[in-house]
């Protein structure tokens, strides 16, 4: 027997209470086991109610209502109490027995940090170039790091089934990242090394990444300079005709190779037409917008997934000995960032559902150079490369009536002397200036604009000018050419040139949104969300906990720790696909060498498919009045201002909250038009949203679990004096990940422990 | 600002489409033209009717999924942008904006001003990249100096972000500028030389193949391209062209 | 090799070789027209030649006419299949906005130019094969330039003369830089092809229409 009952929770005898007592209503699940034993789970609900209006018949009235209509808010509070009840009916429902992580292994090899990723190459085990033409591999999303494992392992021999929503590859959003992409070449001659990459990574991402992971990061990354420039990437060169580099926030080094601003789409071309030469060898399997609907586990192992063709609606089962999630981060759960409109979670999260544990979930970067957001309407924040640093200086007007006119406009930014600005960045760490890590930059653009001194009419802008860099550039110039130095008309326009040639895109890009001339006046940016640095978790080898899963790239968790250094992303995802995962994952497969295909009529493929069937249709039959982007925007405000760049306990805790109820007023009062079974983006975008309305109430649970700051989480009651993040690393030097739950705030979590036997723990200062 | 839109319905690629008229209100000036049609389709679905399908992805004018043919031109009136780089400042309070897909046999409409594109990636698939293995044992990246001049030449023909405005506003539906862009990269750089007769053929027939039509040399692509690729780069695939045949 | 003349840019290049070598010959042609304005006797010379010379009559001309039957008859294969790959038209098209006018309609000033040749060939081509091979008469190496004055004393004839030079110049203007961009000359000459172009296009059919004019006034 099993039943689900609502009742008050006593905490003394009742005779204690009186009528006027308030006390907070649970939901409880009982189960009679066949052992004779009962299983009872009891859920606080919030909500509180007095006794008088309590109806302790409530089963016996039609519509099941615990709160008799004598109590104010009844409507509301009933409400709540039965979305709760459907909560915990569906934990229940999934409740099976799901293989118990009892510790994580991180597999890392043994032996010196500089010798375990060759160590591990040479010791893993190898499939034949004959038994790989009989193995599938599955691989979900084409971006840097998709696109570049398909063409590798279908290099290798193995047959592959690429999956993406985009209607073609080269759309993923690696294409839109601009500055560069790190590598340890030291061709400057600047003192670089393989240790430094990897020692500045480390400390960038506030020592909460795992060293092993990282050192092999620094390892291959020159490799992959050379891997591009061979496919005929065109990356930016000197007159020399050799390789260009730039700097970076965060590093002292010129290690960024870099094509103008368009570093990410460059090199995903270059992994892209590596995946077009193995589909015209008929290794690459193209499956272009589809969307990954559900994975699908047989006996413990992962062996296919469900998927929805966008154009024509149709559920799809495919199978293979193996699933590699590439599918990238998770920022739009704030639904203004900077990631493409498309870019989502379920993929990862479906893993998630089914048993694979997510990493740091919390763990976000927040651009600190973005174009401010302008209106309600607006769908997608546009990010100005961090390269923009190297030349351009950040500043608030010094005195609060000076920010005030500003904002309302009577004072000109280019009025205002130079002895009242207050370059914040260069005031607070000198050392670095303008090219600190961007958590620091954006939380001390917060922490100005908090302070009253945001610039535009939201008061959430800060500058960041080029007119001392177009001068000085100019009379550089003026010098070169023989002209004159003084002549500041002249100089500016120089200058300006100079400028044009380094960033014209850019400012091109400003001009357009914004309408105003950057040469002329000050741009204005303030932070946005750009990258997640938490995932799947992965051991060493990139699976996930569940065995034949893997993620690389954005999806997974490994690299970056609580902060990701500029131009690393596309250092990650291009180690994962080209050279990580092409080793690791024949370890596992050397497993299945004799399998034979995988069917895709199992049991399994179908439930799976059922469940995702019924999903569809209760979304779509759902007679709301609300659309899905209304519930994404009261998402994305929820997250931004409770999670955003600084968090606290309260403020989590209210977020917690508060998406438990949005979450259950988006299947009570979502409406999606339009026809399953056609090209539906309103469908497709609710099926993304809903599962960010389970994302996200992990995300606040996880940052509220971790009580100190680091990186890109700061938590306000854990700062020093001078409000700089003050880490915690006796008790939080660990991985979080969690388990799923239903209930997710009972999501369990299991810590992975980081050990630093190579870099010293030292708080970060780049003063 | 109230607009008059004239939007192109579909329903699939089998039905036939018409123009349909919408009435818009309160739109800002500042708004970007997607999310013009953001509103739009806000207004549809509590109307209950089905929203207008458009691609977009990025909406930063790099990844190249929007595609609208906007009064008359493809990614409408401003040169060198990308739709959703489009704003609403642009356009003036009570003005009628005809919205339609990029049209071309090979181009397919999926639904509404959504199109089928892939003949793009299968030009590609027939040639367009540099038959080395990815495991990373190749050449030192500074074993072979390019030209600056090259290589910055090969630069401006990779930024193609693959749209098809070039097709969409060619009178002749040619993918030319397309097809030249890639080839025209490879075989400035020492790397994709080799195989540049192959190459140039391959992708070649592909693009006739799939049914694009023929370059009059009319520019409209050039002028129309957000990345602003210039057609010197059709007369360079015309050189190539003709120096694999010769070869072959 | 052999099947560079099926492909896309195959067709554009013998369109173009086969538009140059029209343009060499509108070239000759001009210059022997124009002579007919200074000096009657040079005129009926050079025409003398060119109506008797067997490398001329025999080879020449009917190279002339396949060059000029290939241009016209390819020009309209590549005009249907263009239209073939846009089978739904927009309904709204800013043309003028991206490209020139002449450029995006080098079929109708080719269709103009090819019924201008109907009424050229019926004008002197015809008369002249029947003069010598039909009615077989007497060679007479100075007839050629009162027959050429006579055809220039209707003024409805000049008029349609001058009117067609115009689109032979509309058409010269895209037709000239356009071959050799199929060519695939080197972009560094790419001004300056398109100025001789320009001057070419403008130039000649000028020229025509002043020859056509001034037989017609130096009837008053």
């Amino acid at each position: 027997m099993k039943k689900i009952t609502y009742s008050l929770n006593y905490r003394k005898p009742k005779e204690d209470y009186t009528e006027n007592c308030e006390l907070t209503v649970c939901v409880r699940y009982y189960q009679k086991l066949d052992n004779g034993k009962h299983k009872v789970v009891k859920k606080s609900t919030g909500v509180k109610c007095k006794l008088k209006d309590w109806d302790s018949d409530w089963h016996k009235a039609e519509n099941r209502h615990p709160i008799k209509s004598t109590d104010s808010d009844y409507l509301e509070k009933n409400r709540i109490i039965r979305n709760k009840s459907i909560d915990l009916h569906s934990f229940i429902k999934d409740l099976k027995p799901v293989k118990k992580i009892s510790t994580l292994d991180s597999k890392v090899p043994k032996g010196p940090l500089h010798l375990k990723w060759s160590n591990h190459k040479n010791n893993v085990r190898l499939v034949s170039p004959a038994n790989k033409r009989n193995i599938d591999i599955i691989v979900v999303g084409t971006g840097l790091a998709g696109g570049s494992a398909c063409a590798t392992l279908a290099e290798q021999g193995y047959n592959v089934k690429a999956f993406c929503f985009q209607d073609s590859s080269r759309r993923a959003h690696s294409i839109a990242a601009q500055g560069g992409i790190n590598a340890a070449k030291n061709y400057q001659g600047d003192g670089d090394s393989v240790y430094r990459l990897f020692y500045d990574t480390i400390k960038g991402g506030d020592y909460r990444s795992r060293e092993a992971n990282v050192y092999r990061l620094a390892e291959v990354s020159s490799s992959i300079i050379d891997q591009c420039v061979a496919q005929g990437v065109p990356f930016a060169r000197e007159y020399g005709g050799l390789l260009d580099n730039r700097s970076f926030g965060g590093v002292l080094v010129s290690r960024t190779f870099y094509a103008k601003g368009q570093t990410g789409q460059q090199l995903l071309l270059g992994a892209y037409s590596a995946m077009n030469r193995q589909v015209a060898r008929g290794k690459i399997e193209m499956f272009t917008r589809h969307e990954m609907m559900d994975i699908v586990i047989v006996d413990g192992k992962a062996r296919g997934i469900i998927t929805r063709n966008l154009i024509t609606g149709e559920i799809e089962k495919h199978s293979a000995h193996a699933v590699v999630l590439a599918s990238g981060g998770y920022g739009n759960l704030f639904y203004l960032s900077t990631n493409a409109m498309g870019s989502n979670v379920s993929a990862a999260w479906k893993v998630h559902k089914k048993g694979a544990l997510f990493a740091n979930p919390s763990f976000t970067q927040i651009h600190p150079t973005c174009i401010p957001v302008s209106g309600d309407y607006q769908s997608k924040l546009t990010l100005m490369s961090e390269s923009l640093r190297n030349d351009g200086r950040i500043w608030v007007p010094k005195k609060f009536e000076d920010a005030e006119k500003i904002r309302d406009g009577s004072l000109k930014p280019t009025d205002l002397k130079e002895g009242d600005r207050d370059y914040y960045l260069e005031r607070r760490y000198p050392a670095f200036g303008n090219l600190v890590p961007r958590d620091v930059a954006s939380r001390a653009a917060k922490e100005r604009c908090d302070a009253g001194f945001g610039v535009n009419k939201t008061g959430e802008a800060v500058f960041l000018d080029f007119s001392s860099a177009i001068v000085r550039y100019g009379k550089e110039k003026a010098l070169v050419k023989g002209l004159d130095t003084e002549d500041l008309d002249l100089v500016r326009s120089l200058g300006e040139g100079v400028i044009r040639a380094k960033y014209g895109n850019l400012f091109q890009m400003y001009e357009k949104i914004v309408d105003e001339n950057p040469y002329k006046t000050p741009m204005m940016i303030y932070p946005a969300v750009h990258y997640t640095m938490g995932g799947l978790w992965v051991d060493y080898n990139l699976m996930t906990t569940i065995p034949g899963c893997y993620a690389i790239g954005e999806a997974n968790f490994s690299d970056h720790g609580a902060n990701r250094l500029g131009a690393s992303a596309l250092m990650q995802g291009l180690a994962d696909g080209y050279f990580v995962l092409p080793n690791t994952i024949n370890d596992y497969l050397a497993d299945d060498i004799k399998t034979g295909p995988i069917p895709n009529d199992s049991p399994e493929f179908h439930t799976a498919k059922k469940k995702v069937e019924e999903k569809i249709e209760k979304l779509i039959s759902n007679k709301g009045s609300k659309s899905v982007d209304y519930f994404h925007k009261k998402l994305g405000k929820i997250i931004w201002n409770n999670c955003g760049m600084s968090r606290n306990e309260e403020d989590l805790k209210k977020a917690i909250k508060d998406i438990q109820i949005l979450r259950s007023e988006f299947y009570e009062s979502l409406k999606v038009t339009g026809d399953k079974y056609s090209f539906n983006e309103s469908l497709a975008k609710a099926l993304r949203v809903a599962d960010f309305m389970e994302l996200g109430e992990l995300f606040a649970l996880d940052a509220l679990n971790r009580n100190e700051s680091c990186g890109g989480h700061f938590r306000e009651e854990y700062q020093t004096k001078e409000g700089e993040a003050l880490r915690n690393d006796d008790d939080f030097t660990f991985v979080s990940a969690w388990e799923y739950n239903p209930i997710i705030e009972f999501s369990k979590l299991h810590k992975e422990h980081l050990d630093f036997e190579n870099v010293e723990l030292k708080s970060r200062s780049y003063k | 600002m109230k607009l008059f839109l004239k939007i192109w319905r579909q329903k699939n690629s089998q039905s036939k489409g018409r123009i349909v008229d919408y009435e818009i209100d309160e739109i800002s000036p500042d708004m970007s033209f997607l999310e013009m049609m953001d509103v739009l389709n806000e207004r549809i679905i509590e109307e209950d009717g089905d929203p207008v399908a458009f691609d977009h992805d990025c909406r930063e004018g790099i990844c190249g999924s929007c595609s609208m043919f906007i009064n008359g031109e493809p990614h409408g009136p401003d040169k060198l942008i990308t739709t959703c780089q489009l704003h609403m400042r642009r356009f003036r309070d009570g003005d009628t904006i005809y919205i339609e897909p990029f049209r071309a046999r090979a181009f397919p409409i999926i639904k509404d001003l959504v199109v089928d594109r892939t003949a793009f990636d299968r030009i590609q698939q027939s040639g367009g990249f540099i038959s080395i293995n990815t495991s990373g044992n190749t050449l030192d990246a500074n074993t072979i100096p390019i030209e600056k001049e090259n290589a910055d030449k090969a630069f401006d023909a990779a930024t193609c972000i693959g749209c098809g405005a070039c097709v969409a506003s060619c009178k002749n539906s040619s993918a030319m500028l397309f097809v030249s862009a890639k080839v025209s990269q490879f075989s400035l750089l020492p790397q994709g030389k080799v195989e540049a007769t192959d190459r140039v053929l391959n992708m070649v027939n592909q693009m006739d193949d799939e049914g694009f039509g023929n370059c009059t040399n009319t520019g409209a692509c050039h002028v129309e391209c957000p990345k602003g690729i210039s057609l010197d780069y059709i007369a360079k695939l015309n050189r190539e062209y003709v120096k694999a045949n010769l070869k072959k | 090799m052999k099947n560079i003349f099926k492909s896309s840019i195959g067709r554009k290049i013998a369109m173009a070789l086969s538009g140059v070598f029209l343009i060499v010959f509108l070239t000759q042609h001009f210059i022997i027209n124009i002579t007919s304005v200074f000096s009657e006797d040079i005129f009926n010379m050079l025409s003398h030649f060119m109506g008797n010379n067997p490398l001329v009559q025999f080879i020449l001309q009917p190279i002339l006419i396949a060059g000029v039957l290939f241009h016209f008859v390819m020009g309209f294969v590549l005009e249907w299949q263009n239209r073939k790959a846009r089978p739904v038209t927009y309904a709204m098209y800013k043309g003028s906005r991206n490209s020139m006018f002449v450029s995006r309609n080098m079929i109708i000033s080719g269709i103009v130019i090819l019924s201008f040749l109907v009424l050229h060939f019926y004008d002197f081509w015809v008369p002249e094969m029947d003069y010598k091979y039909i009615q077989v008469k007497p060679e007479d190496p100075n007839r050629y330039y009162e027959e050429l004055i006579h055809k220039f004393e209707s003024p409805i004839r000049v008029s349609l003369y001058c009117l067609s030079f115009i689109f032979l110049g509309l058409h010269l203007v895209h037709g000239l830089s356009s071959s050799t961009q199929s060519l695939g000359t080197n972009n560094k000459y790419a001004s300056t092809i398109q100025k001789i172009s320009y001057a070419f296009g403008i130039g000649i059919p000028l020229g025509f229409c002043f020859i056509a004019l001034y037989h017609f006034f130096i009837h008053f």
